[in-house]
């Protein structure tokens, strides 16, 4: 069974999201997502600045299986990109859920994550796959 | 885990990309007990085997000598592609790949036909690919001093049965090492020696970007009954001569020969980015598709094998994401014995 950390909320397309105040997220995608994609190769990130609506493609994960677009799980802008998956896109793969990160967006309504899963409806989302 | 082809088999036993570098660099083994191993014994084996095959059995005159080569079927496409082990003119052995092994025994029985000989597929065994620059170190834990002398003796391409082993010199990554055919009674403690002895287990998908490293073809995506060998860069294991030889195919091939055919070609892409199988690809000549495609694990960059119609030139164009992407053309075969071997076309 997958680690699906209680204190993040998740889209069904696997991202996870993680409130760090005054606003901004931190994105990343879920352990159960880095298993079924396997090892990663590359990881396009979007820049900063740009400004996404929820569900947008914001990112690709590339990994020896295939690539998979990353969507916006919220609305708003790119404030900071994980830099370091140029050189390491393995850490996705090694931590997903801390050095994995991809980008922090600043929310244009925070509303919005009230559309997302808690921790127990995306475990049992991910049972039925 | 998998199913393949009706044997369940893991895709990796942690990163798939550790393993393709435990090979490179140290040693890895895979269980490819799925490989379907038959053998073909009596007075006209030879004579069969040089009728069937596309490569020419004669040349196998030494105990042990092994040959790869491609079983046509009379439109000169590619059945399968295996290896022949030769051990007296009365007796070799096929090891055939396993997708394709209800075609192959049927093919192999119907052309058996008017010769004097008897195929038969050995169930009772299983085979461990014990691949990497430290093979022969890691090997010595299943042999005795003698067995082991002998092994590091041989010679690439060679098969030498030792007690209940039968330990041969092939593979399909690029490295030295070893396939090991072995009773399956034993195949499990076999595994566990060689794990014990450090040597890291590895799954289909390092198999697979490792055979890609090393330009070698993976039957049913680089070619199969509807490609020719020589459109599949398999030339050089059709024995055309000696010109009195008949083998299935043969005919076709000449003309295709006259004429001229497709070709399997090497493409490689430092841009991000992975070059997948099915991907369109421009040519000077016209339009040919990727046949295989991945990362690099050893180059850190995408390599691929696609077939295309000549002229080639030095450059191809990929349809990638919307986007047409510049790649060169290389021969296919990218990394030998843990180094680049990237070479213009």
């Amino acid at each position: 069974m997958s680690n699906v950390p209680t204190e993040l909320k998740y889209a069904a397309s696997h991202e996870w999201v993680r409130n760090e105040g005054e606003g901004v997220y931190t994105v990343g995608i879920s352990e159960h997502a880095q298993e079924l994609l396997g090892d990663m190769v590359f990881v396009e990130l979007p820049e900063e600045g740009d400004t996404f609506s929820v569900g947008d493609d914001c990112a690709v994960a590339e990994s020896v299986k295939a690539a998979s677009d990353i969507y916006a799980p919220i609305s708003g802008q790119i404030v900071a990109v994980n830099e370091d998956l140029e050189d390491s896109p393995e850490m996705v793969n090694n931590d997903p859920y801390g050095d994995g990160w991809l980008f922090k967006i600043k929310a244009d309504d925070e509303n919005e994550l009230n559309n997302l899963l808690d921790a127990e409806a995306y475990s049992a989302s991910i049972e039925d796959e | 885990m998998v199913d393949f082809h009706g044997w369940d088999m893991p895709l990796n036993y942690g990163s798939q990309i550790e393993e393709h570098h435990a090979v490179r660099q140290r040693a890895g083994m895979f269980d490819v007990s799925h490989m379907t191993i038959v053998d073909a014994t009596g007075p006209e084996a030879k004579a069969y085997l040089r009728y069937l095959l596309a490569n020419d059995v004669a040349k196998l005159t030494q105990p042990g000598k092994a040959l790869y080569t491609g079983m046509l079927n009379e439109q000169g496409g590619v059945i399968d592609d295996l290896i022949v082990y030769y051990f007296a003119d009365d007796s070799y052995r096929l090891v055939v790949n396993s997708a394709t092994r209800d075609k192959d025994m049927q093919w192999l029985q119907k052309q058996a036909g008017e010769f004097d000989v008897s195929v038969t597929e050995r169930t009772e065994f299983a085979m461990i690919a014990l691949q990497g620059p430290q093979a022969q170190e890691k090997i010595a834990i299943l042999l005795g001093d003698d067995q082991f002398g002998q092994v590091k003796e041989m010679k690439p391409f060679f098969g030498l049965q030792l007690g209940d082993l039968f330990v041969a010199t092939t593979g399909y990554t690029g490295e030295a090492g070893y396939e090991i055919i072995v009773p399956n009674e034993l195949v499990v403690s076999v595994w566990d020696k060689l794990l014990d002895n450090g040597v890291e287990p590895c799954g289909l998908g390092a198999r697979d970007t490792l055979r890609l490293e090393a330009g070698m073809n993976l039957y049913g995506q680089d070619m199969d009954e509807t490609v020719s060998p020589l459109a599949a860069n398999m030339g050089w294991s059709v024995a055309f001569e000696p010109a009195e030889r008949k083998f299935i195919g043969r005919d076709v091939l000449e003309a295709q020969k006259a004429e001229g055919t497709e070709k399997l070609i090497g493409l490689v892409m430092e841009d991000k980015g992975v070059l997948r199988a099915g991907l369109k690809v421009k040519v000077e000549g016209g339009e040919g598709v990727i046949t295989s495609g991945t990362f690099s694990p050893t180059l850190g960059y995408s390599i691929a094998m696609a077939r295309v119609p000549t002229p080639v030139g030095d450059t191809a164009e990929v349809e990638m994401r919307k986007k047409m992407v510049t790649v060169k053309v290389v021969k296919p075969g990218f990394v030998r014995h843990g180094a680049a071997v990237v070479k213009a076309y």
